[in-house]
């Protein structure tokens, strides 16, 4: 088997080996390192031997059998003081193979919930999920979220203790708090989508491994915990917003509006899985999900065959249930340019500038763009040339950056 | 595993409650301590006296020094603690969710240092 073969068998088996691991052994890096011993083993012996039928199985043997190793010598090292701790975590790790098959979905539920704890800081759980669920290496976290590695793994590491000495429960949370907890960790998996949707800082704009990322978690979750809105419509609007990557740029990586892209680079396929989830997502009883009404939002961006075609009062509609859900500065701003599709850009205007007024968005570039680009549609030219040049004072995407100076440009 | 809960609440808003409310609250606090001891979580807790009554001391180069304090300018002051048992972090925290100081200043929950 080549090396490339190893490593995406790695790639894909790493989260769910590290989860029933931990179970295992009872310990977040003791389970760590015996991964790495069990990764390390499979190196050596699988070009030879060929990868066993059941690779995850046989990494999970051997990396229990590496951990009994290290729990042996810790013991031995303290004296064999605890001899019955020793066989009790001898006892709990003989559990059989063979019949860890069905435990590995619940093995990994419980390490999701644990990475997204909400005793730890949302940026560390960003990354614990990543490193840990996700199987990415350190060094792949600290690229995708723009730390150092230094910095990266000290915080990875200071999770770890904390998840080890306050006692962060490795397990699945009680029904009665499910719900809350799973908001947490959909929040988490949103936050991976968008950092890799339009990275925060920097010259490129979509970072597409970290939105595949995503997507896989948030299936893996709906597939773990199948049937629920909240989960169905944050699957349904990452799968619908990527469905649409391959419009969203040119080749140069210049941002292409929505109105000029080309609907038929869009990923059909997608859209139909995202709007059929967003249809269940929207049936359930009870508050819809402020998931799945933006996810509905996207669907009908995605259904229209062009855009003069969008039908522009249910998204008019569709923002006013979301202000309602999930009241914001940044979907007031979205439901204006919604209004003024329907209204027109003077309405519009109305909006944003009671919403300037409040001051919820100061510093956020799309405010000054969005009433830009109305002043424009009125044939305000000098007070459209003063928006953009504060937005651009305000973008920090280069492609951003270039979109509104070729706007400001083509005022003439 | 033990945790401290620590209760951190404004002073001054305190000392403000009308007596029916002081005695309102002393009842509820009852009820809970009640509660956590029959359930087996409680280890040790009480009220702390205000803190102009604190005084803080250092030893620095040999010298103790004792001074009238704490000044820090915090919105929140210590005013007691839980000790109590519990099985994780999460049941800890709904212990704590449950003191009734958390519906109107805060809890921090610490997990006591276990020397092996």
């Amino acid at each position: 088997m080549s090396a490339a073969g190893i490593e995406s068998v790695f790639r894909n088996e790493a989260g769910r080996v590290l989860a029933t691991l931990i179970r295992l052994v009872g310990d977040f890096e003791l389970a760590e390192e015996a991964l790495q011993e069990a990764f390390t083993a499979a190196v050596e012996q699988w070009p030879a031997s060929g990868v066993p039928d059941k690779p995850r199985a046989w990494l999970v043997n051997v990396g229990r059998h590496k951990a009994v190793d290290r729990l042996r010598r810790q013991i031995l090292f303290r004296r064999k003081r605890r001899d019955l701790e020793i066989d009790a975590a001898i006892d709990r790790q003989s559990v059989a193979c063979a019949e860890e098959a069905d435990a590995f979905g619940d093995d990994i539920l419980r390490l999701i919930f644990t990475c997204c704890h909400p005793a730890l800081a949302i940026e560390t759980q960003v990354a614990l999920t990543l490193r840990s669920v996700c199987g990415l290496t350190t060094e792949a976290v600290a690229r995708a979220l723009l730390v150092g590695v230094e910095t990266m793994a000290q915080r990875l590491v200071r999770a770890k203790k904390k998840i080890r000495a306050a006692k962060i429960p490795y397990e699945t949370p009680a029904p009665a708090m499910l719900d809350e907890r799973i908001e947490g960790v959909l929040a988490v998996i949103y936050l991976v989508f968008t950092e890799g949707y339009a990275v925060t800082a920097g010259a490129e704009l979509m970072r597409w491994d970290l939105s595949s990322e995503a997507i896989r978690l948030a299936r893996l979750l709906d597939g773990l915990l199948p049937g629920r809105p909240a989960i169905q419509g944050l699957l349904a609007l990452l799968l619908l917003h990527d469905a649409r990557r391959h419009g969203r740029t040119t080749e140069a990586g210049d941002i292409v509006l929505l109105e000029d892209q080309d609907r038929s680079l869009w990923d059909q396929a997608q859209i139909a899985e995202g709007t059929g989830l967003v249809g269940e997502a929207l049936r359930a009883p009870g508050r819809p999900s402020p998931y799945a009404v933006q996810a509905a939002i996207a669907a009908l961006h995605a259904e229209a065959p062009h855009h003069e075609a969008t039908d522009w009062p249910q998204i008019v509609g569709l923002y006013e249930v979301l202000l309602r859900l999930q009241p914001s500065p940044v979907v007031e701003l979205n439901h204006a340019a919604a209004v003024s599709m329907v209204d027109g850009p003077a309405r519009a205007l109305d909006l944003l500038d009671a919403l300037a007024a409040r001051g919820g968005l100061d510093g956020y570039h799309l405010l000054p763009a969005a009433r830009a680009d109305l002043f424009r549609r009125l044939g305000r030219r000098q007070e459209a040339r003063a928006a953009y040049l504060a937005a651009l004072a305000l973008v920090k995407l280069e492609p951003e950056r270039r979109l509104l100076a070729r706007r400001l440009a083509e005022l003439g | 595993m033990q945790y401290l809960l620590l209760i951190y609440a404004n002073e001054a808003e305190i000392a403000k409650r009308s007596e029916a409310e002081a005695k309102a609250m002393m009842e509820e606090y009852g009820v809970f301590t009640q509660a956590i001891i029959k359930a087996g979580q409680f280890k040790a807790g009480d009220r702390l006296q205000p803190i102009s009554t604190a005084t803080t001391v250092r030893v620095r180069s040999g010298k103790t020094l004792t001074t009238d304090g704490p000044f820090a300018e915090t919105r929140e002051q210590l005013g007691g603690y839980y000790l109590i048992e519990a099985k994780n972090l999460d049941e800890a925290s709904q212990i704590a969710a449950r003191i009734p100081g958390a519906k109107h200043g805060s809890i921090e929950v610490r997990p006591i240092w276990v020397y092996k």
